[in-house]
């Protein structure tokens, strides 16, 4: 019998699992209610989409002409209410001649503010820069130095006054923070059961009950016959209010470095403060960036409040822009898109970076 | 002497620790009494000299304005007081309905995160992120201005089902006729509830005892069920609903949910939902995936390991955070002065403005909310050590 040489059949390629096909099958219809899904979330977009894109772009006005938006409305978005009123509801009432002074100051402030983000510079003569910037930017928008026009606070408006009450307000709460924090740890039974009952009665009450004490109470607080202007008040409310959140945040930090640190450095013969400056506060200030810049990213969305107590900030500012014009009230909605579109940049940035930033400091301890 | 320790120096030095302690304390005692006393001298100095009154006398005087929804019955001759307990319960009304809609919408999307779907995941991301770095009061005006504004007028209301009606106007819809036989259903379902709580209780020793399985869910949801039909049975099976019928500008029937409840409602749970679907997120994200694994090998059905092995686990991490964002919501509520629903906050500004007592008015509104907050505290706090892992 000869012996043929019978090939056999080579085996099947193995089932690809990477590329665009095998990526939809898994995750478009794994199973049958996921393919369920999938097409009906398809069928949705289907049906609402092109009547939405309709509004937004297609039929969207864009020419400064309140009576081709008025042709518009229900059909297409008007857009053009934001050129129209851009100045006013990014600036505010500010003098329109004066309006570089806003942007160099918010400028100023937002070079800064990245600047403290970078790790580079986490240095203490940071902390002097913010002691420099603070009163500049208040001299550079408020005047009557160095030949600079004065201009009241009441006419202080829009992003700028966003940007300046969250970063005032976090910035001027931080010290306070740590300080409170340290003395919620405190053996002192006095001295921690004052933090402890500054911090949870803050904590307890919203913001909008602060700021009002902050407008109607605080005048009252002073000597008779001095009254702050509403800008400091509101900023003196909202400080304390963020220096309870931001405390609880720093000792967050403080209760992660262990405690034989703290041993050891007092068996090394330092004093507490020694301790706290040179040992615990620089790990844990560290350790809590993340936490501060949440803080920040809510004391940001939270400055919107201040519109209920007559400041006019960005929130403030677009019903400022408009509640008094007949011609272009009724495309409020495109001017709420426009500002929720200036929020979400800023919110969605900084939370981007308080999680890069936790992932940067934890890099020792992942593996 | 077996037990000497270094001697204890309790003398009037400043080298001892205790006696620079006490010295450290005093001064931030007095210096906290003086600030206190000096503002609280300001503030009387101030009143003197702008002639206000103070007091919570006023609480006993006529209101004067009325108040556009009440669960109570109030009208604008009613005192103070009464004006501040129809804040309250609005408060507490739109808190309570938020934090239940804002747990279901929230845990959904926290769940769907982890769908293997790969559109509904990324649509649960981008509403996360969206929702959640957009401030709550601009979501609470976009609402309110396209509640009243861009939905029809009520002569022209848009209609569900003939009975549901949404316009400018408000949400109209059904309800049923009070009754014995509603009365009694509720009755049935509390003396349900209380049963099933016993069956639940006894067949956990049972199972504990004979290792035997009977159904947890099922079986008492049905006793609770069969309890409340029982009751509206014997109270004589009424039907009758009353439902809402628009005659040119008037309606007549039903209830109303009126725009303000609505765009503070849908504001706070569309906004803390988001949050809640991180912290659901982050809760099922903290139980290692060992445990899936020994749950499935132990034969374990993937509803039975989320039911018994995750979410027990999950709940742990879950419970403080959750906390807070339900604390957030009820201050949040506080925002609907800005689109005039009547909360406390609200009735407290109006108040104010017409009294002039900003110290007894603040006070009312920071004594609310400090209430609520430390009572949901206090409860999920107890909540949380029942959930919390049993060590010795």
């Amino acid at each position: 019998m000869a012996v043929v040489f019978q090939p056999i059949a080579p085996r099947p390629a193995p089932v690809k699992t990477e590329g665009l096909v095998p990526w939809v099958r898994a995750n478009l219809f794994g199973d049958w209610k996921s393919s369920i899904a999938t097409l009906a979330i398809l069928a949705l977009g289907i049906y609402y989409l092109p009547g939405f894109f309709g509004w937004a772009v297609a039929n969207a006005v864009l020419t400064q002409d309140a009576n081709l938006c008025q042709q518009a409305r229900g059909v297409g978005a008007c857009w053009a209410v934001v050129g129209e009123k851009f100045r006013l509801i990014v600036f505010g009432r500010y003098p329109y001649e004066q309006q570089w002074r806003p942007e160099l100051a918010t400028l100023i402030l937002l070079a800064l503010l990245v600047a403290s983000c970078i790790r580079r510079f986490w240095k203490p003569w940071l902390a002097l820069v913010w002691i420099v910037v603070v009163p500049a930017f208040f001299v550079l928008m408020g005047g009557g130095w160095f030949g600079l026009e004065s201009v009241p606070t009441d006419q202080w408006g829009g992003l700028p006054l966003t940007i300046m009450l969250a970063t005032f307000g976090i910035v001027l709460a931080y010290p306070l923070a740590i300080v409170v924090a340290l003395g919620r740890r405190s053996k002192l039974p006095a001295i921690r059961s004052l933090c402890i009952v500054y911090i949870e009665l803050v904590r307890g009450v919203p913001l909008i009950s602060v700021l009002f004490m902050a407008s109607f109470m605080f005048p009252l607080f002073l000597p008779v016959g001095k009254s702050p202007d509403v800008l400091l008040r509101v900023l003196v409310g909202i400080t304390l209010f963020s220096a309870a959140y931001l405390a609880e945040v720093v000792r967050g930090g403080l209760q992660a470095i262990p405690k034989g640190q703290i041993e050891a450095a007092e068996s090394l013969g330092l004093s507490y403060w020694q301790t706290q400056r040179k040992i615990v506060l620089p790990q844990a200030l560290a350790m809590v960036v993340p936490g501060i810049m949440n803080s920040f990213i809510a004391i940001f969305k939270d400055t919107s409040l201040v519109t209920i107590v007559s400041l006019y900030e960005l929130t403030g500012a677009l019903g400022l822009a408009l509640n008094s014009d007949a011609d272009w009230r009724p495309f409020k909605i495109e001017g709420y898109l426009f500002i929720t579109m200036i929020y979400f940049a800023f919110c969605f940035a900084m939370s981007r970076y308080s999680l890069w930033i936790e992932k940067q400091l934890n890099v020792s301890r992942t593996r | 002497m077996a037990d000497r320790g270094p001697p204890k120096r309790r003398d009037w030095s400043w080298r001892s620790q205790a006696f620079r302690g006490l010295v450290y304390q005093l001064i931030a005692v007095g210096a906290v009494a003086l600030g206190v006393w000096y503002l609280a001298q300001n503030t009387l100095a101030n009143m003197a000299a702008r002639g206000i009154q103070s007091g919570f006398d006023f609480l006993r005087t006529p209101a004067g304005f009325d108040i556009g929804e009440s669960l109570i019955p109030y009208d604008a001759l009613d005192p103070y007081w009464v004006a501040f307990g129809v804040g309250v319960l609005n408060t507490l009304r739109v808190a309570v309905i938020g934090v239940v809609l804002a747990t279901i919408l929230g845990t959904l999307l926290g769940v769907g995160r982890f769908s293997r779907n790969a559109i509904l995941r990324g649509l649960c991301y981008a509403y996360v992120e969206f929702f959640r770095n957009v401030p709550v009061l601009l979501q609470l005006l976009m609402w309110y201005l396209i509640l009243t504004d861009v939905l029809p007028p009520l002569s022209e209301a848009i209609s569900i089902a003939g009975v549901l009606f949404l316009s400018n106007n408000g949400f109209k819809f059904p309800v049923p006729v009070w009754g014995l036989g509603q009365a009694l259903a509720g009755v049935g379902g509390v003396l349900g509830i209380v049963l099933a709580w016993a069956y639940r209780r006894w067949a956990m020793r049972q199972f504990e005892l004979t290792g035997r399985v009977r159904s947890l869910v099922l079986v008492p949801i049905g006793i609770v069920i069969a309890a409340a039909t029982a009751g509206w049975i014997a109270g004589g099976a009424p039907t009758a609903w009353s439902i809402p019928r628009i005659d040119g500008f008037l309606t007549t029937g039903g209830a109303t949910a009126t725009p303000e409840f609505l765009a503070v409602l849908l504001g706070l749970v569309l906004y803390t939902s988001a949050f809640i679907a991180e912290v659901v997120r982050a809760g099922i994200n903290s139980v290692s995936h060992g445990q899936v694994e020994a749950a499935s090998s132990l034969g374990l059905t993937k509803g039975q390991s989320m039911r018994l092995v995750i979410l027990p686990q999950a709940l742990r991490v879950i419970i403080p955070p959750m906390t807070s964002q339900y604390l957030n919501l009820t201050k949040n509520s506080s925002l609907a002065v800005a689109i005039g629903y009547p909360d406390v906050v609200s009735i407290a500004n109006t108040s104010l403005n017409q009294t002039g007592r900003a110290v007894e008015c603040i006070a009312i509104i920071m004594a609310v909310y400090l209430t609520t907050s430390l009572s949901t505290a206090a409860f999920m706090n107890w909540y949380n050590k029942r959930a919390a892992i049993k060590e010795r």
